[in-house]
């Protein structure tokens, strides 16, 4: 297993290395000297010069990789041009926000995808599997966005029952900040539960179909107990490492969902920085996303390995 | 193996496969109906400047916010733009962008994935390891992040989707390559001396066109919903220009005195999109039945 976890870790290393040079490049695309663009309207020559010197600007662009690179190793992702703060604590700040974002959300798909997959299964070809299917569908091609918009008119313009947007910390009201999660969480669930209603509907209808499952039945057992103990244990492995893969639409999710829901987490930051031209912010929240990314892939990899011997060769 | 590795293994003539899938094709039902709807999409998106009953820029402060009547059938917006014609010029875009996107992303990615599936060894390894960087970024947050240092337009948001989404295409063809170079006839044609650059062209490529075909379709569905995302939070299409998620963009603010203005985009978002992705897996079933 060890083995297993090393190999995986010898071909993270190139990939982070292409992450940091694609994230390093995205500062090349600003047409012209980035020094101006960072600088605002006033271009104040004076901020020009300053910029170029702590930036490096005018080193050439290996050193300029290289120093940016020892400085992310070291936990530093430069600083806000419009606050001044350092992009790290800003990150950090808003990071509480969107883990409860997407720990509801997971959960929420978890408890939709994966019954209304195994129903869809079992009812294969029946009115509950194309009922299944037809909300699956859509759930994938309705935009998570136009959804958050539709559930505010409906249920707190039309009907007042919960707030249109905003964010009560759970240390200050548990109830106010669930009220206020409910609705981005159902939003952002909902699109991953049916990606894993879809997945589990397939990797339960290959599962139904194997040799120990027939025996199960020929054996006398209920359907009820060769669908959860034999059928689902098998079935769900696949179907959680992808929960865990998901988290990437997660957070893309999440970016519209909280401007959606004036939610001010992860999401609203990078947002208000494409607009503010705060690029380190831009540039940090990228690195963020997909080093967690990575991680969790990993993590999947890993428990993926430790169920099923046979990847760990 | 693919049916098409299969049936050209098999020595079924090209015409002959080509009829089969078309009679599958024709036998999924939700599929032609989703054909049917792309094409009146397309239709309107290209129709849009004779059938538009108004300048979609014309701002008439008269009709400020009206709901649904006989004058504007879809209603007008926060300066008294027809809904209607708006929304048939924004299908443009919303189209467009799909299709560039993934003509983009196929353009870069197909010549890369042909590459690294027929030559292996380290130039594999290196766009192998490329492609996992590009995926180690969320879709969304890596177009949003190229949209933003590009700058905010349709011709960059298209750009920004377009390079999002190339790692699926190289995978896909690298994928695909690694399957049937492997095969006998492809071993003959090398036999024969045939050079590489044919044997990729001529023998290789036909069999990654079904499963590009499939997966085209499926993206260009993502690449809509993008660049609705992408206008939506205002890096897209600018102002005045309309699309559909820069409409939705404008409506969000009128939610309770115009209601209307947020429907009317995201009903055709959905449709567009589900349409696209019901012909994905219709395509699927009938290029790959396998595979389903």
């Amino acid at each position: 297993m060890l083995n297993f976890i090393l190999r995986r870790l010898v071909i993270l290393l190139p990939t982070l290395f292409f992450v940091s040079l694609l994230i390093f490049g995205l500062q090349q695309l600003l047409p012209g000297d980035p020094a101006l663009t960072m600088a605002g309207e006033d271009r104040d020559p004076a901020l020009i010069a300053f910029l170029h010197q702590k930036y490096h600007l005018d080193e050439p662009l290996p050193i300029r990789y290289a120093l940016w690179a020892g400085s992310v190793l070291q936990g530093d992702l430069g600083e806000s041009i419009r606050t001044k703060d350092p992009v790290a604590g800003l990150i950090l700040q808003k990071l509480p926000v969107t883990i409860e974002l997407a720990g509801f959300s997971i959960l929420i798909a978890l408890l939709i995808g994966i019954p209304a997959g195994i129903v869809s299964a079992v009812k294969k070809d029946g009115i509950l599997d194309y009922l299944a299917n037809m909300i699956g569908l859509a759930g994938l091609s309705i935009p998570h966005f136009w959804l958050g918009i539709m559930l505010i008119l409906l249920v707190s313009v039309q009907l007042g029952w919960l707030p249109a947007g905003g964010y009560v910390s759970p240390r200050e009201d548990l109830w106010l900040n669930l009220q206020g999660m409910i609705m981005p969480a159902l939003v952002l669930g909902g699109g991953i539960a049916a990606v894993l209603m879809r997945h589990t509907r397939s990797a339960m209808l290959s599962v139904l179909q194997a040799d120990y499952i027939r025996t199960a039945r020929a054996k006398g057992l209920t359907d009820r107990v060769v669908i959860l103990r034999h059928g689902l244990r098998n079935a769900l492995v696949p179907v959680i490492t992808l929960a865990a893969i998901q988290l990437g639409d997660l957070l893309s999710g999440a970016v519209l969902t909280e401007q959606v829901f004036t939610t001010p987490g992860f999401g609203k930051l990078i947002v208000e920085a494409v607009f503010s031209r705060d690029y380190a912010i831009v540039q940090g929240v990228v690195l963020c996303t997909a080093a967690a990314y990575m991680l969790l892939n990993l993590l999947a990899d890993v428990a993926y390995a430790l169920v099923n011997p046979r990847l760990r060769s | 193996m693919s049916s098409t590795v299969l049936d050209i293994a098999a020595g079924v003539s090209e015409p002959r496969r080509r009829n089969r899938a078309l009679t599958r094709f024709l036998a999924h039902r939700s599929a032609v109906v989703a054909l049917v709807v792309v094409v009146l999409f397309i239709a309107v998106a290209a129709l849009a400047p004779w059938i538009s009953p108004y300048d979609p820029m014309a701002t008439d402060w008269s009709q400020v916010r009206k709901a649904p009547s006989a004058a504007h059938w879809l209603g007008t917006d926060e300066i008294g733009r027809d809904l209607l014609s708006r929304m048939l010029w924004g299908s443009r875009a919303s189209l467009l962008a799909g299709v560039v996107s993934v003509l983009i992303a196929i353009a870069v990615g197909l010549p890369f994935g042909l590459l690294a599936g027929y030559v292996g060894g380290w130039i594999d390894g290196l766009i192998s390891r490329m492609t996992d960087a590009l995926l180690s970024c969320p879709f969304l947050i890596l177009a949003i992040a190229l949209a933003a240092f590009l700058g905010p337009s349709l011709t960059n948001a298209m750009i920004a989707i377009g390079i999002s989404t190339t790692p699926i295409f190289v995978r896909l063809a690298r994928g695909q390559v690694m399957v049937v170079k492997v095969e006998d006839y492809v071993e003959a044609a090398r036999a024969v001396g045939n050079p590489s650059y044919r044997i990729l062209l001529r023998h290789i490529l036909p069999n990654v066109v079904p499963p590009l075909l499939v997966q085209s379709t499926l993206t260009i569905a993502t690449a809509i919903i993008a660049e609705a995302s992408l206008s939506f939070l205002g890096v897209g299409q600018q102002p005045p220009a309309p699309s559909w998620g820069s409409m939705l963009n404008v409506a969000k603010d009128f939610m309770s005195q115009a209601p209307w203005m947020a429907l009317w985009p995201g009903v055709a978002i959905c449709l567009i999109v589900l349409a696209f992705n019901v012909l994905g897996d219709g395509l699927r079933d009938a290029l790959d039945p396998k595979e389903h």
